[in-house]
C-alpha cells in the first residue's frame, strides 16, 4: 500500500508587533518573501492582549526591548480557553542563533506544539531584516549628518565671503587650509566660523 | 589595580538607588569594582539579558527572581538572591473619577488608609456598575510575578471580591503607567516610586494607599544574578555586597536624601524632578485628595532592620501567592526550591555578620 500523501503544513498566522512603519515593512516584505503571507500587523500598545487574542496568532514577533513584552506576559497565565503562547522561542541546543537574536534584538512567541523547524526559519528572516534595517538607518543617519555638514560649509563659506570680499573657491580653500593646519574636520572649523560670526553680531 | 567590571541593568524605579548609588558614590570603587549601569525598560527584557548573560546582575522584582529559577512563563534559568535592595516603596493609585467614585461608597468616617475599608468601598462600587451593567474597573499593575499584581489582589480578595473576575488586572511597564491612567486604559494602578508621585503631580491621580498600608514589610527588589556566575565568581560578588551594603547605609541617612533626589533624578537614571524622588525617600506623599499627606517612615525601607537579609521566609512567602494566584502548580519540593533562591548564607558570608531574626517577615494588615 502506498504511504499516504504528507498533509502540507497549514500556514502560519504571524502577528508582528511594531511601531516603525518602516521596520515593519521591511520585515513583513522579508516574511513575505519566505512565502509567508497570513502577516497581521499591530502598531501601537492599545489593548495589545485583545487585539492578539482576536487575532489567534501562531506566532507573535516583537522586538527584544519592545517593553510591549511584559503585556505579553500577562498572556501566559490567563485561564482562557483560547490557544495562547507559552513563551518566548529560544532553541536551546544553537546558541549561535539565540547570540544573533539578540545581538538583533529579536524575540517570537509561538504556541504551544508548534515545531522548531517551522518557527526557526521566520526568527531567522527577522533577524537578517532587523539587522537590514539597523544598517539603512545608520545609513541614513549619516547621510543626514553629512547634509548638515554641507549647509554649515556654505554657511561658513557666504560668512567669509562676505567679510573677507573673497569668492567662494577661494572662501573654501580658506577653510580647507585651516582644517588641514588644526588636523579638525572642514565641518568644525565651518562651525567655529558660524559662532563666532554670531557672537560679532 | 584595575577594577572588576560588573555589567547590571536597572528600571527607573527609587528602588533602583542601591546600585546608582554603589556605582556612582565610590562605594562600588571602594571594593575594587567598577558597576557598569544599563538602563532598560520591561521586565521581561531586564529578566531575558541577566539569564542569557549580557548583564552580571540585575535589579529585579523578587518574584520575577524567584519564578524565572522555577521556570515559570521564562527558560529555566537558576538565579541567586544575594542580597535585597528594599522592601515596601509601592502605592495604589486612582484616577480623580474613579476615586470619586470609590469615596463616595466608603462609610462615614471609616478611615480611608484602612484597606479593609476601602476593600469594602470597591465590593459595593463592583456590585453597582455590574447592577448598571458597566464594565469591571482596570487596575494596571507592572508584571505577573509583581508585588504590585500580588498587592493588588490580597486587598481585592479581603474585600470578598474575586481578583480574576470582578476586576481586571492589566500589566503595564512602570515607565508607561502615568501614560496609560492619563489615557484612560486604566482606572488606577500599584507600582513603585516615583510614578505614583508623578502622577499626583500632573493631576492625574490620586493616591489611595501605600503600599505599608497593606503589608507592612513587602519584599520588592532584589539584586538577582546567575547561580553559576555567583559559584564561579564568589570573590567579586562577596565585594559586591558589601559596595552595596553600604549604599544601602548611606540611602538611610535623612542628612543624604537631598544629594541621592538629585543622584536619581539625573537624565540617565529616573529622568525625574529630583523634588518629586524626594517624596518617596522621606516618606511623605501628597495624595492629591485635596491637601491630604499621607506619612510613614516605612513607606520605603533599604537598609533599615536587617532589610537587606535575603530572608528565605521572603522567597516562601512569594512562592505562596504564587501558588494561591494559579501561577504554578507548586508543592513542597518546588516551594523549597523556590527558598533556595535567598542566599542569606552568602549575604552574611560577605559581611561577616549574622542579621537580627524578625518575627513577622511580612506583616499583613488585611487580616
Amino acid at each position: 500500500m502506498p504511504d499516504r500523501p504528507k498533509t502540507p503544513d497549514r500556514p502560519l498566522k504571524i502577528a508582528l508587533v511594531e511601531e516603525s512603519p518602516v521596520r515593519a515593512a521591511i520585515l513583513e516584505e522579508g516574511l513575505r518573501e519566505a512565502g509567508h503571507a497570513t502577516i497581521l500587523r499591530i502598531p501601537d500598545r492599545a489593548n495589545l492582549l485583545e487585539r492578539i487574542y482576536a487575532i489567534d496568532p501562531d506566532v507573535i514577533l516583537i522586538g527584544l526591548a519592545n517593553p510591549s513584552r511584559d503585556v505579553l506576559e500577562q498572556m501566559f497565565q490567563m485561564s482562557r480557553s483560547v490557544r495562547r503562547p507559552v513563551g518566548m522561542f529560544v532553541d536551546q541546543s544553537d546558541s549561535s542563533s539565540i547570540e544573533a537574536a539578540i545581538d538583533a534584538g529579536v524575540s517570537a512567541y509561538v504556541v504551544d506544539g508548534l515545531r522548531k523547524e517551522r518557527v526557526k526559519p521566520i526568527l531567522d528572516t527577522m533577524v537578517s531584516r532587523f539587522n537590514a534595517f539597523s544598517r539603512l538607518k545608520a545609513e541614513l543617519d549619516q547621510a543626514k549628518s553629512q547634509l548638515e555638514e554641507r549647509k554649515l560649509v556654505d554657511r561658513a563659506k557666504g560668512i567669509l565671503m562676505r567679510q573677507k570680499g573673497i569668492g567662494e573657491e577661494q572662501a573654501y580653500a580658506l577653510l580647507r587650509t585651516v582644517a588641514m593646519n588644526e588636523k579638525k574636520k572642514i565641518a568644525e572649523i565651518a562651525q567655529a566660523v558660524v559662532t563666532a560670526a554670531e557672537l560679532l553680531k | 589595580m584595575s577594577l572588576d567590571r560588573i555589567k547590571i541593568g536597572f528600571i527607573p524605579l527609587v528602588d533602583a538607588a542601591v546600585p546608582i548609588v554603589a556605582a556612582d558614590l565610590g562605594f562600588a570603587a571602594a571594593e575594587g569594582i567598577e558597576i557598569e549601569l544599563h538602563r532598560e525598560i520591561s521586565w521581561s527584557n531586564i529578566r531575558d539579558r541577566l539569564t542569557l548573560g549580557q548583564f552580571d546582575a540585575a535589579h529585579l522584582l523578587a518574584p520575577l527572581a524567584v519564578a524565572t529559577s522555577l521556570g515559570l512563563n521564562s527558560v529555566k534559568t537558576p538565579l541567586a538572591v544575594p542580597i535585597a535592595l528594599n522592601l515596601n516603596g509601592n502605592a495604589i493609585t486612582l484616577a480623580p473619577h474613579f476615586h470619586d467614585e470609590l469615596m463616595a461608597r466608603l462609610a462615614p468616617r471609616e478611615d480611608r488608609a484602612d484597606p479593609r475599608a476601602t476593600g469594602a468601598a470597591l465590593k459595593r462600587l463592583v456590585e453597582d456598575r455590574r447592577a448598571n451593567g458597566e464594565e469591571p474597573p482596570v487596575l494596571g499593575m507592572t508584571f505577573p510575578f509583581s508585588t504590585h499584581n500580588y498587592q493588588l489582589r490580597l486587598w481585592i480578595a479581603a474585600a470578598g471580591l474575586n481578583p480574576d473576575e470582578d476586576v481586571r488586572l492589566a500589566v503595564v511597564p512602570p515607565p508607561y503607567m502615568v501614560d496609560a491612567l492619563e489615557n484612560a486604559h486604566v482606572d488606577g494602578f500599584c507600582v513603585g516610586a516615583p510614578w505614583n508621585s508623578v502622577a499626583v503631580e500632573l493631576g492625574l491621580g490620586r493616591i489611595l494607599h501605600l503600599g505599608v498600608e497593606l503589608l507592612s514589610s513587602c519584599p520588592e527588589k532584589v539584586l538577582a544574578v546567575r547561580r553559576k556566575w555567583l559559584d564561579e565568581r564568589s570573590d567579586v560578588a562577596e565585594r559586591l555586597i558589601r559596595a552595596l551594603a553600604a549604599a544601602g547605609k548611606w540611602m538611610e541617612l535623612p542628612g543624604n536624601r537631598a544629594e541621592a533626589s538629585d543622584l536619581l533624578g539625573a537624565s540617565g537614571r529616573l529622568d525625574v524632578a529630583p523634588s518629586i524622588i524626594r517624596r518617596a525617600l522621606d516618606g511623605r506623599l501628597p495624595t492629591g485628595a485635596g491637601d491630604e499627606l499621607r506619612n510613614d517612615g516605612r513607606y520605603l525601607v533599604f537598609a533599615r532592620d536587617g532589610a537587606m537579609r535575603p530572608d528565605e521566609r521572603h522567597a516562601r512567602w512569594l512562592y505562596a501567592e504564587m501558588a494561591r494566584w494559579g501561577q504554578t502548580k507548586g508543592g513542597p519540593e518546588e516551594e523549597a526550591l523556590a527558598a533556595s533562591v535567598y542566599r542569606a548564607d552568602v549575604f552574611d558570608a560577605a559581611l561577616g555578620i549574622s542579621a537580627p531574626s524578625v518575627a513577622d517577615p511580612i506583616g499583613s494588615k488585611l487580616g
